[in-house]
């Protein structure tokens, strides 16, 4: 995945031809070869798919209240005796369609994942890059910054921030914000790997002559950071990123589902469950079984494949 | 030797006392405690004399130091949602967490190491392949989906197991336990295990990773040369040089348990002070936050330090001053 999109950062004509070299590569001939790796990639791209196109697929706007049918509520799903038409898996209790709130959800799910793992990599990579590269003092207090993230629990950080900046807000703009709010907090707590990473690997680089001769051309440093030494350190960043979507996500649907996550007017997958939770002592057990089953599928092909990649790129196992 | 424990030591506190000005700043940034305790009627003349009982005019960092002292002696301050002494709220609520965190380390232990073990002596085997398999799910399926799920089987339609709750605690002074009940340990069953299964996974995965790369190594290829049987190669030879990272992440699992346990808590309505902390986020109750902030810091920053520390006891390379943290050697 992260390969491909380096490959096509090139200009047109070379670009088929590396797409070309990419796929009778190593790494192409290895993913075809592992059903779980192929798998988890097709399941992915359906759910991906599904959720961009939710406004198309799903029968209902879960956000648009005027659609909600308080007399289609705890409808279960379709294959059951009192299942109804457009509602495949069952309705919740506001007469909610779940499986369009379940496209939806995933939706925001998927996008709060990935937005917090770019942040938190560009918050990493930056302070890996001036850490390593400039070293001292700076170092040496960024470094301790990272020590002190890594020394409270993550989800108690992630669940305060998110506490906090919802209150700081003003009651209007606290639905809309929400989104950012959680990928603030979650970016926080996860950015210290990657900063690490980089740091380390910087380190190392910077000894060597290709930085040295940057050097003597006099190149600014800040050029020399990103166009000579980010460039080979991208893969280590890469497999983490992989490896950390899966708890990006996971995280998000935990503060969802503990209530300090989004709001039930705009539930991803983890609101949810959460409200579903309420209610399945009622019966209806439907409107927390789905989502959740969502929610695992997601994070499971995403730890598949990140476990792959992690593989396929470690020397050490070939 | 002693450098590096002293230094560790005051690195510890250091830690803590970032941690309890974050802690500190909670209460200067959400909200005027003097607004939240007064209703509207009252006068100036009332807030002003409030804010002086408080400590409120004094500059920010002697109120920060009196924090620190409260906090030291274990006071910190009143609860603003059931107007009740945090310590003992808090107080109340630990043998609960603390019984569960506990029951899912020795879940996890107990069970991740020998799955782990003959995942890695029978790669091959269908059974190995299936617990790898089922250890990738359970580090992948969030722990409140596996409650909920369990809750549902279990609960819901079988009706074998409380849904919620402790069941029945025997009181020892402030102590309470639910392990010497019937009702107290059947309660206490799916909580653990949905807490536990990423643990077991992790440990599992772990030993796997471990014992792969010494199985490797030449003096397990010696072992089997001198003609020892398997089960000794695997365990005694093996295994025991596995043990280090499974002792390290041991002691941060717990760290990790107590913090996740607030989900599980949440789940299955478990009184703990997980659920307690939950709770108070939801009503911005502060003085509960700021407390349980600190105190699961403190054991989580405790218990990091004496892994620090067990490191240094088992592997003498690590005790040439200037060497880097123990925590980064793997």
């Amino acid at each position: 995945m992260s390969v491909e999109t380096q490959t096509t950062k090139t200009p047109d004509a070379p670009r088929f031809a590396r797409l070309r070299a990419f796929l009778d590569g190593d790494l192409a001939h290895g993913f075809f070869r592992t059903p779980s790796a192929v798998i988890s990639a097709l399941v992915l791209l359906v759910i991906a798919l599904t959720a961009i196109a939710a406004p198309l697929l799903s029968p209902q706007n879960p956000y648009d209240l005027t659609q909600l049918y308080l007399d289609k509520a705890e409808l279960p799903p379709i294959w059951l005796a009192d299942g109804e038409a457009p509602y495949l898996l069952g309705t919740d209790v506001q007469g909610r369609d779940i499986f369009s709130a379940i496209l939806y959800g995933s939706r925001i799910s998927l996008m709060i994942g990935f937005a917090s793992v770019i942040v938190s990599v560009l918050i990493g990579i930056t302070v890996g890059l001036t850490s390593g590269y400039i070293g001292g003092r700076l170092d040496n207090f960024l470094m301790r910054v990272g020590d002190l993230v890594l020394s409270i629990p993550t989800l108690l950080v992630a669940i305060l921030v998110s506490a906090i900046f919802r209150q700081l807000l003003p009651v209007s703009l606290r639905d809309a914000f929400t989104p950012v709010i959680l990928t603030t907090s979650i970016a926080i707590t996860s950015w210290v790997q990657y900063a690490r990473i980089v740091r380390a690997s910087t380190m190392v680089e910077a000894r060597k002559e290709y930085v040295l001769a940057a050097r003597i051309l006099q190149l600014p440093s800040s050029k020399i950071m990103v166009s000579h030494i980010l460039p080979n350190v991208m893969t280590a960043v890469l497999v983490t990123a992989t490896l950390n979507l899966g708890l990006a996500i996971l995280a998000e649907a935990t503060l969802s589902f503990l209530g300090v996550g989004m709001p039930v007017t705009q539930p991803s997958l983890g609101t949810l469950i959460r409200i579903g939770n309420q209610y399945f002592f009622s019966g209806s057990w439907w409107v927390v079984l789905f989502p959740a089953l969502q929610l695992s599928l997601i994070i499971l092909a995403v730890n598949l494949l990140g476990d792959w990649l992690r593989d396929a790129l470690n020397p050490k196992l070939r | 030797m002693l450098a590096i424990i002293v230094k560790r030591i005051g690195n510890a506190a250091l830690v803590m006392l970032v941690v309890a000005f974050i802690a500190f700043m909670i209460f200067q940034f959400l909200g005027d405690p003097v607004q939240l305790m007064l209703n509207s009627q009252a006068t100036q003349g009332d807030r002003d004399a409030l804010r002086i009982r408080l400590g409120l005019d004094q500059p920010v960092i002697m109120q920060f130091f009196t924090f620190v002292v409260r906090a030291l002696h274990g006071d910190f301050g009143v609860s603003f949602r059931n107007q009740r002494e945090v310590m003992s709220l808090i107080a109340e609520r630990f043998p609960a967490t603390f019984e569960l965190v506990m029951v899912s380390t020795v879940l996890a232990l107990l069970i991740g190491i020998p799955l782990g073990v003959f995942a890695a002596i029978n790669p091959k085997n269908l059974a190995a392949r299936m617990a790898r398999m089922v250890s990738m799910i359970g580090i992948s399926v969030p722990a409140f989906v596996i409650g909920i799920v369990l809750i549902l089987i279990f609960s819901v339609q079988l009706g074998w197991l409380p849904a919620f709750g402790r069941g029945e605690v025997v009181q020892f002074g402030t102590w309470s336990t639910g392990l010497l009940t019937p009702s107290g340990r059947l309660a206490l069953i799916m909580p653990s295990i949905s807490l536990a299964l990423f643990q077991i996974s992790f440990v599992m995965r772990l030993v796997t990773a471990e014992m792969l790369e010494v199985l490797r190594t030449d003096y397990i290829k010696f072992a089997r040369a001198r003609g020892l049987p398997d089960r000794s190669v695997h365990f005694r030879h093996a295994l025991k040089n596995c043990m280090m990272p499974v002792v390290t992440m041991t002691g941060m699992m717990i760290g990790d348990l107590i913090a996740f346990a607030l989900v599980t808590e949440t789940v299955f309505q478990w009184p703990g002070m997980g659920l307690l902390f939950v709770q108070a986020v939801m009503f911005i109750d502060i003085p509960v936050m700021a407390a349980y902030l600190m105190i699961v810091s403190v054991i989580f920053i405790t218990l990091n330090t004496i892994v620090d520390f067990v490191y240094l006891a088992v592997d003498p390379r690590l005790r040439q001053a200037g060497s880097g943290g123990g925590g980064h050697v793997r």
